[in-house]
């Protein structure tokens, strides 16, 4: 057979490389300052686009699509034409992938700081966004797929099939959870409410973690490990069951983010089953992996690859016990919206996908520049100074999470909440945030001491080329089986075939959780007392979402006793059905404010956005001054209300026509009770005098921001306090 | 947009035996899967595994002929 010659593209493998380590070091600093914020809550104050409601979606994407994403393309480039004996496809679509990558990220690095997201996490960007993604992620999968169809090799190795399932599902998780209705060029209501929004969000949330930070890592680690071990896999049938019942279970698990939610029973429970199923394939992954190493364990204790390769799957076997835990009904009870999961993703941020990303790197940048690891006692300091910051974070906020939620649900013998003041649970655990930012601090020393070794590893080595290779072309058989072939490894020969199964695969779960929501017209029982907000509420909810309220406080008060107590009644499936889209939130930095309407005065909020510390002391908010200052846009309200009446919800034309007086009536009412504060008064008289004094327009209360915010917020949850109960049909899930 | 199926969907006769029909897919699945791995052949395996240690680069920066 004859040997044809051809080049390794080893060019656009550094490019990503280069774009890992710029968007890692950035999408950490992120999160340091975030975590610098609970202990300083005003280090940014009045400056808009620094707090940290617009930073935290800013920090979570960097991460994921920037740092590591770009880590995956690096290692996905690298392996595949080594596995496939081929170039890539197209070197033009290997470069839009690249270009078209960061462009999304610098994109993304501004829009989200200036307050354009869709609030649905991991997936916060806006719809330009969504079309630029999907685009570049086929860009991405034609490539793959083309160079699989071009290959010099019989089998697919089972590296590429995690690649492949990554490719598909990542496709329809994002096509199917973007769906949205356009309002203007930066702004979109998600075409799902409520329940339905929260399933769909949560079942992509879930998947991007599988199968944007597990699935495609698990890939790299079929093929680094052994490369970094000189050894084969440890079982390669084990990694076949590993694939298949993978991504067959993964894709179910998505209710566990919203048990105890208004979600019905049936999917909140379903989501705990597949979750502990899920156990087994992923300690079959761990397993697998590790034991890959056996014989070369010796090497572990030199080799800064393997180091860091080690503990990255440990970090995988741990999140992967952890998340089956965190799924039980009764854990999760305590777990959920505490900084228990924040412990739980970052093991799987930090070691998982940040250590193997390390390990990968500090194993490809001498390989690509044809020279020696400029200095291994660096990467074995970044190494240990990594590892202690894992534990630094992870620990603390462990110990946070289990003590803040049983602070929650603490009763005195008399009835009575024992911490009735969400402040007081709060302030137990700013030692704990302390710790964490120190452990965060470590963790980047660390990614600083690598990017150090890589540049002089780079400078000290050989410009990077395009490698010469060597291989028989690919002979041609049938399509057909050919005797004595077993039916898989046909199928491994069959990259269409084997995508088209995956997908199947994949798919199932999905549609069984999701169709049934969409279809059926009961799935959620309508509250007749439950009406659309008004416009001024509409307008005050763009607020809310484009600040990021989400990202600490909940709107989601479980039937819990403790919860009853602290918030309210709890929350009704059929309270959200005109919230696209919904804002149940995941976290509980502050208290939950779903029934926080007619709490407090409406002088109390703005008293509390201009500073949150003088209303509630000891508070971490940070203050909203620009709210108060800001002049409300209202030229978009109209159009906000017709997407609306598109998704369903049922305003009239004639509402619509007086959308801007009602807004206007809305607002003066809230000015003329914000009066009745004597330092309101004095002060806001004042200045609308010096205006007048000065010839200077001024800006009526009315029409400024933090009255739309305060619109929505004092009706958030008061729609089911009819005073007849008979009159609210709620019925069970 | 699943208007249309809806009805189709809540009309079918004997739509209880849905859910014996899913535990069996899952069943078989996982059947399947087992069977196959476990008659796998060796040396299949054996060779698939060493996919990633073949090397058939020629180590030169020389441009091809």
């Amino acid at each position: 057979m004859e040997l044809q010659k051809f080049y390794y593209d080893n060019k656009i493998v550094s490019k990503f490389i280069i774009a890992t380590m710029f968007w890692g070091i950035i999408g950490m600093s992120v999160g340091l300052l975030l975590a610098f914020m609970f202990l300083f809550p005003n280090v940014t104050d009045g400056i808009s686009w620094l707090s940290f409601g617009r930073l935290r979606p800013l920090h979570t994407n960097a991460v994921i699509f920037a740092f590591i994403g770009n880590a995956i393309f690096a290692g996905v480039y690298y392996s595949t034409q080594r596995l496939l004996k081929a170039r890539m496809w197209k070197d033009w679509l290997s470069n839009l992938n690249f270009w078209g990558w960061q462009a999304i990220i610098v994109g993304a690095a501004i829009t989200l700081p200036l307050g354009y997201t869709s609030s649905k996490e991991y997936a916060e960007l806006e719809w330009p966004f969504d079309i630029a993604i999907a685009i570049i992620w086929v860009a991405f999968g034609a490539n793959l797929i083309g160079t699989m169809i071009k290959r010099r090799q019989r089998h697919l190795y089972v590296a590429l099939w995690f690649y492949l399932a990554t490719f598909v599902t990542v496709a329809v998780l994002h096509i199917v959870n973007s769906m949205a209705i356009p309002v203007s060029a930066f702004k979109s209501y998600s075409a799902y409410a409520g329940v339905q929004d929260a399933l769909v969000q949560w079942w992509y949330g879930h998947n991007a973690v599988a199968f944007f930070l597990t699935t495609p890592f698990l890939g790299l680690m079929y093929y680094f490990v052994p490369k970094a071990a000189n050894r084969p896999v440890y079982s390669y049938k084990l990694s076949i069951v590993h694939f298949w019942s993978l991504i067959f279970i993964y894709i179910w698990a998505g209710p566990h983010h919203l048990l105890y939610s208004s979600l019905p029973d049936w999917a909140q429970n379903l989501g705990v089953a597949f979750s502990i199923m899920l156990l087994a394939p992923s300690w079959g992954g761990m397993i697998n992996g590790l034991l890959t190493l056996r014989g070369a364990w010796d090497k572990v204790r030199v080799d800064p690859v393997l180091k860091f390769m080690v503990v990255a799957i440990t970090g995988y076997g741990m999140a992967t016990f952890e998340g089956p835990l965190l799924s039980l009904k009764n854990v999760n009870a305590i777990a959920h919206f505490s900084d228990w999961i924040i412990a739980h993703v970052h093991v799987g941020a930090l070691a998982w996908n940040g250590f193997f990303t390390f390990g990968m790197v500090y194993w490809l940048v001498p390989k690509l520049f044809k020279t020696k690891l400029w200095s291994v006692k660096l990467a074995d300091a970044h190494f240990w100074v990594g590892t202690l910051g894992i534990i630094m974070y992870a620990l603390p906020m462990y110990v946070a999470g289990f003590l803040q939620a049983s602070m929650w649900k603490q009763f005195n013998p008399d009835g009575t909440l024992a911490y009735g003041n969400f402040l007081e649970t709060l302030v137990e655990i700013i030692p704990m945030y302390w710790m964490r930012a120190i452990g965060g601090s470590l963790y980047i020393i660390g990614a600083l001491i690598g990017v150090v070794n890589l540049i002089m590893t780079a400078r000290a080595g050989q410009k990077v080329t395009d490698e010469l290779a060597e291989a028989a072309a690919l002979e041609k058989v049938t399509s057909k089986r050919t005797s004595k072939e077993a039916y898989h490894t046909w199928l491994e020969r069959r990259p269409v075939k084997l995508t088209i199964f995956a997908t199947v695969a994949i798919l199932i779960g999905g549609a069984v959780q999701i169709i049934p929501s969409l279809i059926v017209d009961d799935y959620i029982p309508m509250i007749s007392s439950v009406k659309p907000y008004t416009p001024l509420e509409l307008e005050g909810r763009d607020i809310y979402i484009r600040e990021g309220c989400v990202g600490c406080h909940s709107q989601m008060v479980r039937p819990f006793r403790s919860e009853v107590e602290r918030y309210g009644e709890y929350s009704k499936a059929g309270e959200f059905v005109y919230d696209h889209p919904f804002l149940w939130g995941s976290k509980r930095t502050g208290p939950d404010l779903l029934r926080v309407g007619k709490k407090y005065t409406d002088s109390w909020h703005l008293n509390h956005f201009y500073d949150p510390q003088s209303t509630s002391a000891g508070s971490i908010m940070p203050s909203y001054k620009w709210l108060i200052a800001a002049e409300l846009d209202k030229s978009d309200t109209e159009a906000k209300m017709k997407a609306m009446i598109t998704l369903g919800v049922p305003y009239t034309q004639k509402e619509v026509n007086r959308a801007q007086q009602w807004m206007d009536e809305q607002g003066t009412e809230i000015e003329k009770n914000l009066y009745s504060d004597p330092d309101f008064k004095r002060t806001y008289e004042a200045d609308k005098l010096r205006a007048k004094q000065k010839g200077e327009p001024f800006l009526e209360m009315r029409n400024r921001e933090v009255v739309a915010m305060i619109a929505y917020l004092q009706r958030l949850g008061t729609d089911i306090k009819v005073k007849n109960a008979a009159s609210t049909a709620v019925s069970n899930n | 947009m699943f208007k249309f199926i809806k009805g189709n969907l809540e009309n079918i006769d004997g739509v209880s035996i849905y859910p014996m029909v899913s535990l069996m897919i899952f069943f078989l699945f996982f059947v399947v899967l087992l069977w196959w791995v476990f008659t796998a052949k060796k040396d299949h395996i054996a060779e698939v595994s060493n996919i990633p240690l073949e090397d058939d680069t020629l180590n030169t920066n020389e441009p091809l002929l």
